[in-house]
């Protein structure tokens, strides 16, 4: 492919970190709006502002750049994309049932490109989840996983995916952790979650409480790092365990 | 039997990582009781590449191969579900001649899937002749996938946007003539195997997995199917314009490795359909929506699932606004799948084992990834 990747170096975000995107936007799912031109000249500090979603073209010089930049059309290949998530609020009648139940335990409910999420305190995530499970049908976990950010104060953030095969929905449960700190294990909830958990363990650290087997899966038992870090780089490996398992110097 | 002098002892058995039937570097430790199952445990790993490391070490394009490599028999599928969580971070969506080639390709990715499983479950069982009818079909679809793309394993067939390539001269026809070979072939193998005493009779109430086990599992694809529930992802939640064609989700009601077989079964004939439905009707038009040369979605997530033939695949990813993913998340079904063979094997023979390894239809390359 003829695309040479240039590092891009600084792509951290740059302006200060707004608390909440709250955009004004209803959460209208907007069926695929023509996806920018290529060759878009960008303009500088591109916030679409409260405009309604319609930057088939990009806009001219903006008349006055709105500081407070929603950027609820988010889609400008432009090199100062916003620095977080430019998701809206999600709302129906299961959120309102959560909040009712959870109250300020679930500190948001958002929805990005369509896909409704929840983020909420790590001690409510099992509650929820057989809340979820017993009261509303998600029935089947698909996913657990975790992200690694590691410049923020709660570096981890833990994503389970649920499902429901009567509401035919989908949704994510988004909890942040500090570095060291224990996630409770969804394995009392869903069976599934016993592998799954596993493996962010395998690959990020984070350790799971009241899982029946906390032990790596995917790597050796004996294994030191947790690749998935971001401070590993990709050629990051455990060279005693390579030294004294394989008997070569090094694997690379 | 306690008070003969023939002590019996419970025993441990490594299966694996080498042994035939396990498809691939699969290691089951298994405690016996005599013929009797009484545990096993996975032991998984050894082909563990690192794949979601390696995707934040590239760029969105250049990942676009290495999904091939995790589940390499169906290496289309896997491509097709990446290119849609990519479009879908991108808010783009590919053109209509695209979609309808993709779903052709993807279709006849997924009967040779379940004919390489098939072959290999059927050969696992003792049956040996459907391996080479299997075998002998698949080539037609690697063909295909050879003229088209000039890759028949690992095709990177597809790109974010669209397709590389146009569909070559023939192509419609070339897919037709396999759809008239193929959908007696089915008929030939049901007739070797659906009454098959032996076949019936190994297969029949072994490794049951009910619809609630298979719920609380996570398990996906034929197996859950196979259980009564009818889900499949290309119904609930329509990609790629599934939503056009016109087929059927065939389900069973025992979740046994029978009914997963004809699950399974029914299944290559839906894809025959959807196959015949899409090649009538390829809409003219470009291969490639408008996206940029350099893929660079805004700051933002999400996650994209798809019918793969072994259930949901699904990619998590997340973007930060660069030219690489922050965090690309692979959802296996084999991984996902292989978690339920314990309660599966759990009371049965360690001749069932086999066969129950067999039906979860793995891949260890994309269990390990």
């Amino acid at each position: 492919m003829p695309d040479d990747p240039k590092p891009e170096g600084a792509n951290t975000p740059e302006s200060a970190p707004q608390p909440e995107p709250a955009a004004p936007q209803s959460p209208s799912a907007e069926p695929a709006a023509p996806v920018a031109p290529a060759t878009a000249a960008a303009p500088p500090a591109a916030s679409a502002g409260g405009a309604p979603p319609a930057p088939a073209v990009p806009p001219k010089p903006p008349a006055a750049a709105k500081p407070a930049g929603a950027a609820a059309a988010a889609r400008p290949a432009a090199p100062k994309a916003p620095a977080v998530m430019a998701a809206t609020p999600w709302e129906s009648e299961l959120t309102a049932d959560l909040a009712a139940e959870f109250g300020d335990r679930i500190s948001a409910f958002q929805s990005y490109l369509g896909q409704n999420f929840l983020v909420c305190q790590p001690g409510a995530a099992i509650p929820i989840l057989e809340s979820l499970r017993d009261n509303h049908g998600f029935e089947y976990l698909v996913d657990v996983t975790a992200v690694h950010y590691p410049d923020k104060p709660e570096p981890f953030e833990l994503i389970h995916i649920v499902y429901s095969f009567e509401r035919n929905e989908r949704i994510r449960l988004k909890t942040r952790l500090k570095d060291g700190e224990k996630a409770a294990s969804a394995v009392p909830v869903y069976i599934t979650a016993d592998w799954l958990e596993r493996e962010v363990y395998d690959m990020f650290g984070i350790e799971f409480e009241g899982h029946p087997n906390m032990k790596r899966i995917l790597l050796p038992d004996e294994w030191e790092t947790f690749p998935l870090r971001k401070e590993n780089s990709i050629l990051k490996m455990d060279q005693r365990w390579v030294q004294e398992n394989l008997g070569i110097e090094s694997g690379q | 039997m306690p008070g003969t002098f023939l002590d019996s002892t419970e025993l441990v058995l490594n299966m694996g990582p080498q042994h035939p039937s396990t498809h691939g570097v699969l290691r089951v430790i298994v405690k016996l009781d005599g013929e009797r199952v009484l545990g096993t445990e996975c032991v998984i790993g050894y082909l563990h590449r690192g794949v979601e490391k390696i995707a934040e070490n590239r760029t969105y394009t250049m990942f676009g191969p290495y999904v091939d490599r995790m589940d390499y028999v169906a290496a289309v599928s896997n491509g097709l579900g990446y290119c849609l969580a990519v479009e879908k971070l991108l808010n783009a969506e590919a053109t209509p001649r695209a979609q309808a080639v993709r779903v052709i390709l993807t279709e006849l990715n997924r009967i040779g899937s379940h004919l390489l499983w098939l072959g290999t479950h059927a050969l696992d069982i003792g049956a040996i002749t459907p391996l080479f009818y299997c075998m002998r079909e698949r080539e037609y679809t690697l063909n295909i996938f050879e003229k088209y793309c000039g890759a028949r394993l690992t095709t990177h067939a597809f790109r974010i946007g669209g397709l590389q390539y146009e569909t070559y001269d023939g192509f419609e026809k070339e897919v037709l003539e396999f759809c008239d070979l193929f959908e007696p072939k089915v008929d030939e193998y049901e007739e070797l195997l659906t009454g098959n005493r032996i076949w019936v009779e190994r297969l029949t109430s072994v490794g049951i997995l009910n619809a609630d086990d298979c719920k609380a599992y996570g398990v996906t694809g034929p197996m859950l199917r196979a259980a009564g529930v009818q889900w499949d992802i290309r119904k609930a939640m329509p990609y790629s314009g599934y939503d056009k064609y016109d087929f059927m989700v065939p389900t069973r009601v025992n979740g046994d490795t029978y009914d997963r077989y004809m699950v399974r079964m029914a299944e290559m004939r839906q894809s025959v359909r959807i196959v015949r439905q899409a090649v009538a009707d390829i809409p003219a038009g470009p291969i490639m929506a408008k996206v940029p040369k350099i893929i660079k979605p805004p700051v933002g997530e999400a996650y994209v699932s798809i019918e793969a033939p072994k259930g949901e695949l699904g990619y998590y990813i997340v973007s930060d606004g660069s030219t690489q993913p922050y965090r690309c998340r692979v959802r296996p079904p084999s991984f996902v799948n292989l978690q339920a063979l314990d309660k599966m094997a759990r009371g049965s023979l360690v001749a069932d084992l086999v066969a129950v390894i067999g039906t979860t239809d793995i891949v260890l390359g994309e269990v390990d990834r």
